[in-house]
């Protein structure tokens, strides 16, 4: 056991400061820093500039233009990327869609998509969730029926799809649809297609989230024909790709590496905020609340390095991935609750345009960037939701892990 | 980064848990705790002549060269089997203050009999007032030309009963609190003037409350520099409480396993227990704590082989966690065995005591939570 880089990774380290203090662009270091809100275009120029350095779809294998990293190098990256507070990348294509397409996707899939998820030129967005199927994901109902306006090769959907993060962007949604309702378990009968967005009867429909923002979205279908060759892998399989893919999501959400960041700028604030006359952390009670999820958030990043480490030789994250994406979670949303708790009167104040770029400085509420506590808070509270609740990974635990 | 253990380390581990599930089940560990005792003279023979009385000292010592890795797997196994005898008080208390400050005829007087197995001792590290204060001593130690005479009371002394030599932090000079001032005494158990008051405890070990009246103390056994002993003392604790933290670690993992198999075959109004979600969701619960410690206690084995100025606050952070969590899965692996978790056949009531006496020991998890704060 030893917890000491090798000489390799402190270079690699190196290599990756370097790269950031030349390559990160100052605009867009700026708005992050000042909590300005990104578009769509500045995250697509950072994605492309990480690409250029081949750093963008790290998760990879080599043979598709992946790093073949080990995990303590996935692990440094990570962790100086959220220490210079780089944008948070768009998951959908390289995280998720692009590897359920290299692992079950045909030759002539693999061709076609990958680049562009490489390459940042394609938006995807993910269709899973419905109206009536939320963590009971399997009881999803959008139908896709071949050849049922008498062409074989094609699909014809309909249906409707909902919490779409960032659809109203997108070019192309991967979906979970049925392809077969005569089916013993409702598991079976499920396909994993790739549509379109601008297919005729495709139609985009904004969900106001808690907080106000147009973050996520209902699509619906309505008699959208797919051409047969977007199918993935086989009919009736999707569920197995979907749950592949999930296992990788829960990867994701751990978040280690930037809940790191936020506990430095958690307690940056609260040496700022004062109360009865001292800075809010010499409150022993608050104090000891920064120092137990300190300690949550190092036993996470342990927890994620020894699933790494267990993996390293396998393709996919097992059910062990729950853990991460309930601890990650809640780590998250208690350093959520601990920002509103430091800024005080200061969570208070809703001006969501005060973070557009074009807001004058001298006419923002708050100190810093502390008034946008409260929209991640409410936002955020979607974290312990989505990607299978946390009520749903303590079942796949319970089944699959402990065996019960 | 390496979480990967040796071959030796993994012998190590390998050879203690075979021991542990050939030699030392529950009803003989029960036996033996039952003792006058608390624990067997052969089985402690049986160690030494196995080596692993020899695992934290260095090889110019007679030892094996271990360090925290190796004390963590030692540890771990022994939490496994609810091991009673006194490999903490020996070995990591007693042994722990020798091998960093004893001189070549105090070692060889103390120390390699203690490896042996031959000699037993143990360190008062606590005194009726002081709570977990290391530093909080009241036993006085005066100068009589070329001895000191020692007076006060020290409490819950681990293996205090058996000892045949204590090693007695006192006071030289300065006040009650002060770090400096503080000598330790080597003081044989017959010492005149030396009383001590035996008990069992809550987790089948032995301790002693030890009285000292006017004891003479040769200036021959001051072991270190005088006054210097706070900085030992506390250095002794740190890696004290990392073995317990590691043996806390195998019980608590004991306990989940053997709750996670005892809901599958435990059948009510028709069916197993692990078939209820309100059950499911709290053996998630404790598995998720279970896997959280053992990163901790990782993490903090490592920076203390690497000698981190980080170490000591990693400690604490990992015994807030370790007395916290396993306080939780003692009490639900006892809730989820229902009313047999509840009787002194069942070893998953003695598991618990042992975690909860854990939870005590060196500071529980708010003295520790407190710790982590003062050391950033």
């Amino acid at each position: 056991m030893n917890i000491n880089f090798t000489e390799e990774e402190i270079a690699f380290r190196e290599e990756i400061r370097h790269f950031l203090a030349e390559e990160y662009p100052a605009d867009i270091r700026r708005k992050r820093d000042e909590g300005i809100e990104l578009t769509p275009e500045d995250t697509i120029r950072w994605q492309k500039t990480l690409h250029k350095r081949g750093w963008f779809a790290v998760n990879w294998p080599v043979e598709h233009g992946g790093t073949g990293w080990t995990p303590v190098q996935n692990y440094i990256f990570a962790n100086e990327m959220a220490r210079a507070n780089t944008p948070i990348l768009i998951p959908f294509g390289f995280k998720m869609v692009g590897p359920i397409i290299y692992t079950f996707g045909s030759e002539e899939q693999k061709q076609r998509f990958l680049p562009d998820i490489l390459e940042s030129n394609v938006w995807w967005c993910q269709g899973y969730s419905e109206p009536g199927a939320g963590s009971d994901l399997a009881s999803l109902k959008t139908k896709a029926d071949r050849g049922s306006d008498g062409d074989g090769d094609h699909y014809v959907v309909n249906g409707t799809k909902t919490w779409t993060t960032l659809g109203q962007f997108a070019d192309w949604i991967f979906c979970l649809v049925r392809t077969s309702s005569d089916v013993a378990r409702k598991q079976e009968g499920i396909s994993f297609i790739l549509i379109d967005m601008r297919t005729s009867g495709v139609t985009v429909k904004p969900i106001i989230t808690i907080e106000g923002d147009h973050e996520v979205n209902e699509i619906h279908f309505d008699n959208v024909r797919v051409p047969a060759e977007n199918l993935v892998g086989e009919e009736g399989r999707g569920w197995t790709y979907g749950k592949v893919l999930l296992q990788h999501e829960r990867l994701n959400v751990a978040g280690v590496a930037s809940s790191q960041y936020r506990l430095n700028r958690l307690k940056e604030t609260a040496a700022l905020s004062v109360h009865g006359g001292q800075p809010l952390i010499e409150n022993h009670n608050f104090a000891r609340k920064i120092a137990t999820l300190e300690i949550e958030l190092k036993g996470l990043e342990y927890t994620e390095l020894r699933t790494l480490a267990s993996i390293a030789t396998s393709d996919a994250p097992g059910p062990e991935s729950s853990y991460l994406k309930i601890l990650g979670t809640e780590i998250q949303q208690s350093l959520d609750a601990l920002m509103m708790e430091a800024a005080g009167y200061y969570a208070l104040p809703y001006v969501p345009t005060q973070y557009d770029l074009d807001y004058p400085d001298d006419d923002r509420i708050g100190v810093g960037a502390q008034t946008k506590t409260s929209l991640r808070y409410f936002n955020n509270r979607k974290a312990s939701i989505y990607g299978g609740s946390n009520e749903i990974q303590k079942n796949i635990i319970a089944k699959h892990v402990l065996g019960l | 980064m390496d979480f990967s253990l040796s071959e030796e380390q993994t012998m190590l581990s390998d050879s203690i848990a075979r021991f542990i599930n050939t030699d030392y089940d529950f009803e003989k560990r029960q036996a033996i705790a039952a003792s006058d005792a608390g624990f067997s003279s052969e089985m402690w023979q049986t160690f030494a002549e196995l080596g692993w009385t020899a695992v934290p000292f260095s090889e110019a010592d007679g030892g094996l060269d271990g360090g925290p890795v190796e004390l963590m797997l030692v540890m771990e196994q022994f939490g496994r089997g609810l091991v009673v005898e006194p490999y903490l008080a020996n070995i990591v208390l007693a042994g722990g203050v020798l091998k960093r400050v004893a001189n070549t005829t105090q070692k060889s007087q103390w120390l390699s009999p203690i490896i042996e197995g031959k000699l037993h001792a143990a360190l008062a590290f606590a005194e009726p007032q002081s709570r977990f204060n290391l530093a909080d001593i009241a036993t006085t130690a005066s100068k009589d030309g070329d001895s000191y005479v020692l007076n006060g009371r020290k409490a819950f002394v681990l293996n205090g009963n058996s000892a045949d030599m204590l090693i007695i932090p006192a006071r030289t000079s300065g006040d009650r609190m002060d770090e400096s001032g503080i000598t330790l005494f080597a003081v044989p158990a017959d010492t005149p003037g030396l009383r001590r008051q035996a008990y069992a405890t809550v987790d089948g070990l032995h301790a002693a409350e030890v009285i000292l009246e006017d004891i003479r103390v040769d200036a021959d056994n001051v072991l270190g520099e005088p006054e210097q002993g706070y900085a030992t003392l506390a250095s002794v604790i740190d890696e004290a409480t990392l073995a317990i933290c590691a043996e806390a670690m195998g019980i608590a993992q004991t306990m989940q396993d053997k709750t996670v198999e005892y809901a599958k075959i435990r059948m009510q109004f028709g069916v197993p227990i692990s078939s209820f979600q309100a059950l499911q969701h709290r053996m998630v619960d404790t598995a998720m704590l279970c896997e959280q410690s053992r990163s901790l206690l990782y993490w903090c084995v490592m920076l203390n082989v690497a000698e981190d100025a980080g170490a000591s606050r990693a400690i604490s952070a990992l015994k807030y966690q370790i007395g916290s969590a396993g306080i939780k899965v003692g009490r639900e692996a006892v809730q989820i065995h229902g009313g047999m978790g509840v009787t002194w056949e069942l070893d998953v009531a003695h598991y618990f005591k042992r975690l909860t006496a854990i939870d005590v020991m060196f500071g529980n998890a708010d003295y520790h939570l407190d710790r982590f704060i003062a050391l950033e």
